[in-house]
């Protein structure tokens, strides 16, 4: 897992150089969201798309930009969570919708991998990147089956492949009752079964077999601890299943949702299993989150357990909501610096990026944003995205549409259609 | 202390003039009788001497280290330095914000509540395009836990609306957020009901896909206007529009007095469908559109001219800023979500800067809206993120401005802003103590009156309401909200 992640982020470091201006971000807060932790008053030097220098009072090098933080936040850029970003444009409009497959005949398709239709010019991709987002898990969803396929971490920069090795998405509980038998019961029965598949315990020709022979190679893959499969749960008994499940298979896993994975704190950070959930889920939306609460992400942190952020509803489009997720959790308990991990640190660690992308560091990717105040309150926002050390152009669709009326009727009295922004 | 006072008293003018909706006058036609009254009424309560915050009026006014006394279910005083009368219950609000209860005005807990079984999948009747005959509140499961999370949220009066499958989708209700086992003793007494409409893809999907018109926006249209020719046919057999004199009555009061409208009714049968369309363009029912693009809006101000009704306002109207100055022109209010936009077309064009947009014409009148049981219980939030995303386009809006938008504005829009909204003496105890400034993911309504009963405490649990439903259940988690 580790030479596959390193080798796709070499490829990355190339395609992120191109075009990379070299700045020095002078006294600014930095919030390392590493060992270093907050440094104030410091420099940060950028060069060749990476960090070359932290500390205070750096030379600007010759020919190199300076930018004043006046003591303003400076981050990582943030995980947007796991979404559909640029698989998704409408959602309501299935032809712009990619991130599901839907195959009758032969639901289990582990092998299925969202990545590839991966849009990198998504107008969704400058709506996130704007609000100080620098990447995120695409993630494939259920259509037809509760092994719903493999996903992976983009860097929303415009470059076009995922980094990082693949993730694996699994749906457990209610959510995936009619996918199963309609009982979660059976989704260990079909899941034992394409273990043993995987494992060659069932001959490739088997009338029984769920998987092709492609998904069976994908799935050994996982079990045999190669990238992380991210389970989407929510039910405190169905996380006990599935942490009895990654132990006795040995994989790895991360929990995506989690209403109440509180109750079983101590059980994931004994298991090391990394939590992305959506700290603002405190209602029994169904009979698989009674015992949600907003005192989720403080209780598992408390614990040991390493928490991300991720939304459960519209994550895509409202990929920039995942800042209140992290705010609201440090509102109800949750140290600000681990909130602020929740959104770098943790996820780009979880998912095997953590060596390029996640802290501010010497050597690491220079994808940072400076806010006008405190990154995980609401009423202050990005004033600036570097990704690979390039200043990201802080436009997008919606801001063209914002500028297009705040000006109103153009000169000689024609319509907005005549304004076409800067 | 003198200049507090002058201004608390020049308040009251402001809050007059700028109650533009006056509310409906109680059932002034048949059409809006009401035989599932209101049995509201207020929890218990004490006077209480709030002292020394930072209170934001609702209506344009920031009043720093002043104090707010309740007493009787109202508010009796606003200024610093008020002497505690006997028997008042001093509460030391130094440091803590103030603001009116806030207001949601769409909302459908209790209609689509928590858990989100089939069995309670009550807010949409998507059996024909036209359902002015349902009415949402007889919807209502008064256990909805969302409920008790959006009280701990500084919500004090909220609209549930029915769905938006139907061009016309029925009656709303305007409801107290007080725990109850009925939706009766909810309901806000003399509140006009709340007519629901809806544009656009929702009703034209729902039936298109059903083979059955509308399955078009021009089918869309079409059923709107004959809908409201058979309203406008039933109410002149029915004795035309309002009552030359309409009967002074109070809300409690049975219509079964022979002075009401029936009194003169031609004798035809009672149509509740056209009952309820009737009483929209006598005045008496609101009407709320869901409506999301600026030429569909357009569309239904000129819908509501044909047939003679006002539009309180548009919801959702994510493309509300491109017909700002016209929503301010023609007074109607603009509903919307701080940022949802791209789940589908019509919320394709959807900007953060919307409801600051609504906002800035004169006249205009912008509210902050949830309808989702995760919004409603921060709608301060989610005007903190209009105020965040304004000031980065230049615009800066004080808090004492951007509260209306989750108040006043929402209380004009409902009918009810000669009784909550605002923070004035007279009106409703309807008051939510903050920690800290509301407009910061951080603040936490640490207290909330409704009638001047201290119906949460943040600090208190036993303040701290809990709906059946999780009576017993197992999963509580220490120290959890709900």
């Amino acid at each position: 897992m580790l030479h596959a992640g390193l080798c796709a982020t070499g490829l990355l470091g190339v395609a992120a150089n191109v075009g990379a201006q070299d700045v020095l971000i002078r006294n600014a807060t930095v919030h390392t969201a590493g060992p270093q932790g907050t440094l104030q008053g410091t420099d940060v030097l950028v060069q060749g798309g990476t960090i070359r220098a932290v500390g205070a009072g750096l030379a600007a090098p010759a020919g190199v930009t300076t930018v004043d933080a006046a003591g303003k936040p400076l981050t990582p850029a943030l995980f947007g969570g796991i979404t559909g970003i640029g698989l998704e444009e409408v959602s309501g409009e299935a032809p712009t919708v990619d991130n599901a497959v839907s195959l009758e005949d032969q639901p289990m398709r582990p092998e299925f991998d969202v990545t590839l239709a991966y849009n990198p010019a998504s107008m969704l991709v400058p709506v996130a990147r704007v609000e100080g987002l620098g990447f995120t898990l695409l993630a494939a969803d259920t259509g037809k089956a509760f092994v719903a396929g493999q996903g992976g971490v983009v860097r929303l920069d415009g470059s076009a492949d995922p980094i990082g090795p693949r993730a694996l998405f699994v749906r457990l509980g209610a959510g995936a009752s009619d996918l199963s038998g309609k009982s979660r019961a059976a989704q260990w029965m079909l899941l034992d079964q394409m273990v043993a598949e995987a494992r060659g315990r069932v001959p490739a020709d088997s009338p029984h077999a769920l998987l092709t022979p492609a998904g069976r190679a994908v799935l050994a893959r996982y079990l045999g601890g190669q990238g992380r499969i991210v389970v989407k749960v929510d039910r405190a008994a169905d996380i006990r299943q599935l942490l009895r499940w990654a132990a006795r298979e040995r994989v790895r896993i991360a929990i995506a949702g989690g209403a109440e994975a509180w109750q079983l704190a101590p059980q994931l950070a004994q298991a090391q299993v990394p939590v992305f959930l959506d700290a603002l889920g405190n209602l029994p939306g169904n009979f698989d989150q009674i015992g949600a609460t907003l005192r989720n992400a403080a209780l598992l942190q408390a614990a040991g357990v390493e928490v991300a952020f991720t939304q459960a509803g519209d994550a895509s489009h409202n990929a920039r909501k995942v800042r209140q997720l992290a705010g609201n959790a440090v509102a109800n308990g949750l140290p600000w610096e681990a909130g602020l991990a929740g959104l770098t640190r943790v996820p780009a660690q979880a998912l095997g990026v953590g060596d390029r992308l996640g802290t501010i560091a010497v050597g690491r990717s220079a994808d940072l944003v400076l806010w006008s105040g405190d990154p995980l309150d609401v009423i202050h926002t990005a004033q600036q995205v570097w990704l690979g050390g390039r200043a990201m152009p802080m436009r997008s669709r919606q801001t063209e549409l914002r500028d297009r009326y705040l000006r109103g009727t153009g000169e000689g009295g024609l319509p907005p259609a005549y304004s076409h922004g800067p | 202390m003198r200049h507090l006072l002058l201004a608390t008293a020049g308040l009251a003018v402001i809050g007059t003039a700028a109650c533009g909706l006056a509310p409906a006058a109680f059932a002034a036609s048949r059409f809006a009788d009401d035989p599932y009254p209101s049995t509201y009424r207020p929890l218990p309560s004490e006077p209480v001497l709030l002292r020394n915050a930072t209170v934001l009026t609702g209506i344009g006014q920031r009043l720093d280290g002043a104090d707010v006394l309740m007493r009787d279910g109202t508010i009796a005083e606003i200024g610093s330095g008020l002497q505690a009368p006997a028997g008042v219950r001093v509460v030391d609000a130094s440091g803590k914000w103030i603001t009116p209860g806030i207001i949601d005005v769409h909302s459908h807990l209790g209609v689509y509540p928590s858990p989100g079984v089939r069995a309670h999948s009550d807010g949409n009747e998507m059996t024909a395009p036209v359902t002015a005959n349902v009415w949402a509140e007889h919807s209502v499961w008064p256990q909805d836990p969302g409920f008790a999370a959006a009280l701990a949220g500084g919500i004090t009066t909220l609209q549930i609306l029915p769905g938006s499958a139907n061009l016309v989708g029925g009656r709303g209700v305007t409801l107290r957020n007080v725990p109850a086992t009925s939706y009766q003793a909810m309901k806000f007494p003399g509140a006009p009901w709340g007519l629901k409409m809806a544009c656009g893809e929702n009703p034209k999907r729902v039936y298109g896909g059903k083979g059955t018109a509308p399955s078009t926006r021009m089918g869309n249209v079409a059923g709107y206007r004959a809908a409201f020719i058979d309203a406008s046919e039933y109410l002149r057999k029915n004795g035309g529009g309002k009552p030359k004199a309409p009967p002074k009555r109070k809300w409690w009061q049975s219509a079964d007095e022979g002075k009401g409208d029936s009194a003169g009714d031609a004798g035809g049968k009672r149509d509740l469908k056209l009952d309820t369309l009737a009483g929209a363009i006598n005045g008496d029912i609101l009407v709320h559109v869901h409506c999301y693009r600026a030429d569909e809006m357009t569309t239904m101000i000129d819908l509501a001219k044909e047939f003679g009704f006002r539009i309180a306002a548009f919801h959702h109207g994510v493309e509300a800023y491109k017909v700002a100055d016209r929503l301010a022109e023609e007074g109607i209010c603009g509903a919307l979500w701080a940022d949802w936009w791209g789940f589908k077309m019509e919320a394709f064009d959807g900007i953060q800067e919307n409801i600051a947009l609504v906002d800035r014409p004169r006249n205009g009148c912008a509210i902050v809206h949830s309808d989702s049981g995760e919004g409603i219980q921060r709608l301060n939030q989610e005007a903190a993120k209009v105020i965040a995303n304004a000031r980065r386009a230049g615009i800066e809006i004080p808090p004492e401005r951007a509260i209306a938008w989750l108040t006043s504005n929402a209380a004009r829009s409902l009918g009810v802003a000669d009784r909550t909204g605002s923070l004035e003496a007279g009106k409703l105890a309807d008051v939510v103590v903050w920690n800290q400034d509301p407009f910061s993911v951080y603040a936490h309504a640490e207290q909330v009156y409704i009638d001047g009963a201290r119906i949460y405490d943040r600090h208190d649990p036993s303040r701290q309401p809990r709906s059946d439903f999780m009576l017993g259940q197992p999963a509580a988690a220490p120290g959890g909200a709900l």
